[in-house]
């Protein structure tokens, strides 16, 4: 076990670290686990964080046939053109970048006019149901009415425009997750009066499955676990979703949900609103997938299901053990340091990474709840860093530390690890292989196995190859 | 809509898969190439990250970047307060020698003042000799290739001082990749030149693996030379479509009077020969033997593949100083350009692609402020079959299925973008073998096939040879 005392700790929080961020940052067992978290990026601490906007369209970009008109200068949409791995089996739509690309003029003048224009030939161009309108920072700023604006556009083609309110200065990823729910959450409206007709047709089996993006097919292979069971998916929050999909969200019995630090909200309002209950569950990994599988199946209380649950998992897991086993005898003892955008996936990963053998050292998120945190450092082993909104030099200082030899991040992490001949698992949406259920705890244990075990480190670590320096 | 699907109407109030970043992205770069500098985006925090994800994921190397981090009480009551507490934290945790501070739509539109807040900050903290490089790059007042020019410009009037005559040679380059510096500083080395090369991000945006990481990695124009380029023989600036408003070269030519000469990014025969025959008549010195060589072998490569290259209709998009470069190599070699196109405004690239064109045997469309949409539309009108520019034109190749030569920025679904080699006669040759070799490789993919469609129409039932019946 490395070092990592108290002493030493706060040394290096006085000489290398910026005093502000010291209480953003606990040392499992060493200090009382009181981590400060849900706050303001401090300036100048190059927070790996990006904006409300980038929350909100994570979460609706998978909407494959609605048009996605980013509000703002072009920066904004030229950054995320197309940046996710989010899958259709259907309309490409989604995968286009719209921009009001906002000039000068119409910083000063205002761009309402321009953003009814962009719509009205949107729409026409493309035909489609549903248009989504971001904001952005500028617009929040320059005061546009885009309410009013969208209003008026729904009316006029008679379609749906929704605005989503996702300026980046009012608040970090979490404030754009939030955004983005209540946008779904006008979408799934029902007429007043109307209630949904909830069992007709599924036979009071049929599941929303929230927040799971369908990155490499994800949604589609856990939507086949559930069929397997007897389960229907009746819409996916959002992957491979479409205007039309969505539009039956208040006719399921029961509300699954992976993401919780983006879709918690949409769960506990659907609730309230639609008498729709949720359940947390998790696919990564195998012990999460089997345990979320039974549990959905308990929810249900019907024995067949409950065996078909069993049945599948038992088949899974015959097929997946093994490899697992052999993965784990090359990676036992390794340490591993994480770093994602939200909670859920940083608990799933601590215990995906005892799966395969691997010690978590480090653990921090972009976004983590204060809830996420404490579970976080009750499953942690002592001497773990816990951390919120790490900027480079963090990372580096405890990788370093705690001679952690893997790093899960997303692209902006990854050089950081390599420079500093540490292993790295792309954890992002962007991503183009699963790493949910089966055979994503398959994905991740190769992916884990091809890097730390890869011969490049033989060389980085001066064990292969010599220069000899000459007279 | 469907993958099959063609809508090419045009809409005139939206851009339809952007061909273009925005200014500040292009002040980030040339702050990465002066030695032991940092850099801020004075905005929220949004922006600075995406331009991180683009620069890191092109040059797989880690980019920070400060950010004032705006919330909505510094957006409400100015961002004073933030951007002076991220200069303290950058400078306490990174040291750096040089700041730049560049500016977000956000700032722009609350209408901060980044110089008053920097003289007071350097004021209040007693640093004022500290070079803190200010830069106004709102993102909606130009695209990244007038922030990077904009930011070189701010850097050198910040820090060039009246100083004595010397003999050596300022040389001011565009968005390249480091292998393309490193190919120009060899060139400058063969010719013996003693040279300034700004900004220089050949090592710190390529930097080899050590076994100690360092948070400003080594390398980058030393400050101390960057002082002394007044007092240069001459500055070869390559950019000839920059506005003079952000052209260093000019800066350095009004200010102190040192002569500029403005010359294409050194690709294809014609504008490698400018710079190395400049080189020549300013240090008076004689062409060595192995650029002849050099120059030798593209022609040899030249002719070697003129023949595939007859077969090429390209579109070249991208920023307008490569895209000028890029349609001089397809023109010198018969990949005759059908569509030239930038997404940013530039009507100096107009004006010089005007007698390239005229050369040309075919129709040229060139299109500014262009985006994917306008760009795929052009195509389809006028059979392109090979792209040239940066990664986004994967979405040429996705649907039109015209095959792309990656080159320029973003690279960012492949790797190697810092390591592309295009400048140069060695840098061309290489360059001009990539495009030769799509097109190659488009051909015979279907060559086949092809053939078989086009011309086998069967043969009479009678006349065939029929066994064992
Ligand atoms: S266009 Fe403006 S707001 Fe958008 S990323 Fe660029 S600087 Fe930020
Ligand atoms: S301007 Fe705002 S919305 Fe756009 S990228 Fe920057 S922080 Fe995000």
């Amino acid at each position: 076990m490395e070092r990592c005392d108290d002493m030493s700790t706060v040394n290096l929080l006085k000489d290398q670290l910026v005093e502000e961020r010291k209480s953003f940052i606990v040392v499992k067992g060493r200090q009382k686990n009181q981590l400060k978290c849900e706050a303001d990026s401090i300036a100048g601490c190059v927070s790996q964080r990006a904006c409300v906007y980038c929350g909100a369209r994570v979460v609706l970009n998978p909407v494959t046939d609605a048009i996605h008109l980013v509000h703002g200068p072009i920066g904004c949409a030229s950054y995320t053109w197309d940046i996710r791995g989010s899958l259709s089996s259907g309309s490409e739509l989604y995968r286009n970048s719209f921009s009001t690309d906002l000039k000068e003029n119409d910083v000063i003048f205002g761009s309402e006019k321009k953003l009814a224009r962009a719509i009205d030939e949107l729409v026409e161009k493309y035909n489609a149901g549903l248009v989504f309108v971001y904001s952005t920072c500028v617009v929040g700023v320059i005061g546009d009415d885009l309410e009013a604006v969208c209003r008026a556009a729904a009316k006029k083609h008679g379609i749906e425009v929704i605005p989503v309110q996702s300026s980046g200065f009012i608040g970090n990823k979490s404030a754009g997750y939030r955004a983005a729910c209540d946008a779904l959450l006008r979408l799934i409206e029902l007429p007043a009066g109307k209630l949904p007709g909830r069992t007709a047709g599924s036979g009071g089996r049929s599941v929303n499955y929230l927040g799971d993006f369908n990155l490499a097919g994800e949604a589609w292979i856990i939507t086949n676990y559930l069929k397997s069971m007897g389960v229907d998916v009746n819409v996916v929050f959002t992957g491979d979703a479409t205007h039309q999909s969505l539009k039956k969200a208040a006719t399921a019995s029961l509300n699954i949900m992976q993401c919780a630090g983006s879709m918690a909200y949409l769960a506990r309002r659907m609730e309230e609103l639609y008498g729709i209950p949720y359940l947390k569950v998790s696919f990564l990994g195998l012990e999460d997938t089997s345990a979320s599988l039974r549990k959905i199946a308990a929810a249900f209380k019907d024995p067949e299901m409950m065996r078909r649950a069993e049945e599948l998992i038992a088949r899974e897991t015959a097929g997946v053990r093994p490899v697992i086993e052999q993965y784990r005898e090359k990676l036992r003892g390794k340490k591993a340091a994480i770093y994602v955008g939200g909670g859920f996936k940083a608990i799933s990963l601590v215990k995906q990474f005892r799966e395969i053998g691997i010690d978590v050292v480090m653990v921090g998120t972009q976004t983590g709840r204060e809830e996420e945190y404490q579970t976080l450092h009750d499953i942690a082993d002592d001497g773990t860093v816990i951390l919120d909104d790490a900027n480079p030099s963090e990372l580096e200082k405890f990788m370093l530390e705690k001679g952690a030899h893997l790093l899960v991040g997303g692209v902006k992490e990854r050089p950081l690890a390599y420079k500093l001949g540490v292993a790295f698992i792309d954890h992002n949406h962007d991503r183009k292989h699963p790493l949910s259920g089966f055979v994503g705890a398959i994905n991740f244990a190769r992916e884990v196995y091809s890097t730390v075990c890869s011969p490049v480190w033989k060389y980085t670590r001066g064990m292969g190859g010599v220069l000899h320096a000459q007279e | 809509m469907h993958r099959n699907e063609v809508n090419t109407r045009h809409c005139r109030n939206v851009n339809e898969n952007p061909c273009n970043m925005c200014m500040p992205m292009g002040g980030i770069l040339p702050f990465k190439g002066i030695e032991q500098s940092m850099v801020i985006i004075h905005g929220s925090q949004g922006c600075s990250t995406y331009m991180r994800r683009h620069i890191a994921e092109h040059f797989n190397e880690p980019v920070d970047v400060g950010s004032s981090s705006l919330n909505e009480k510094g957006t409400i009551y100015g961002g004073a307060g933030n951007l002076k507490q991220a200069l303290d934290n950058i400078r306490k945790v990174y040291r750096p020698r040089l700041i730049g501070v560049l500016t977000s739509c956000l700032a722009e539109t609350i209408g901060e003042d980044i110089d008053g807040i920097a003289r007071d900050y350097l004021h209040e903290r007693g640093l004022a000799d500290f070079p803190l490089v200010t830069v106004s790059t709102p993102g909606y007042g130009g695209s990244h290739a007038e922030g990077y020019w904009l930011a070189v410009k701010r850097i050198v009037a910040k820090l060039a001082r009246p100083t004595e005559k010397h003999a050596g040679i300022n040389v001011i380059v565009p968005n390249l990749s480091p292998a393309d510096i490193r190919e120009i500083k060899r060139i400058l080395e063969l010719m013996r030149v003693k040279y300034t090369l700004v900004p220089d991000f050949s090592d710190t945006l390529d930097s080899p693996y050590t076994r100690t990481y360092k948070k400003i990695p080594e390398g980058g124009t030393r400050l101390a030379d960057i002082e002394q380029m007044p007092g240069a023989a001459a500055t070869i600036q390559l950019g000839v479509t920059v506005d003079e408003s952000i052209s260093p070269g000019h800066y350095l030519q009004n200010e102190f009077g040192v002569p500029l000469y403005n010359l294409p990014v050194p690709m294809g025969i014609e504008n490698t020969d400018l710079l190395v025959n400049l080189l020549a008549r300013l240090t008076g010195g004689k062409i060595p033997v192995i650029l002849e060589q050099e120059r030798g072998r593209l022609l040899d490569c030249m002719i070697d593949s003129h023949k595939y290259n007859a077969r090429g209709r390209s579109v070249v998009f991208g920023e307008p100083e490569l895209v000028y470069a890029v349609v001089k190599v397809c023109v010198e070699n018969g990949v005759f350009p059908a569509v030239v196109a930038t997404g940013s405004r530039s009507a100096r690239l107009e004006e010089l692609l005007k007698p390239v064109v005229a050369e040309c045997p075919l129709e040229v469309r060139v299109v500014n402020e262009a985006d994917f949409t306008r760009i795929r539309a052009c195509c389809r009108d006028m059979g392109v079959n090979i792209a040239i520019g940066h990664s986004d034109g994967k979405y040429l190749t996705e649907k039109e299925g015209i095959p792309l030569v990656r080159t320029g920025f973003p690279i960012h679904d492949r790797v190697g973008g810092q390591r592309l080699l295009s400048v140069g006669y060695v840098g061309t040759t290489m360059f001009l073998d990539r495009i030769t070799n799509t097109l190659l490789e488009n051909k015979l993919k279907n060559y086949r096939s092809s053939m078989y469609q086009k011309f086998y129409r069967g043969v009479e039932e009678n006349n065939q040879c029929s066994v064992g019946s």
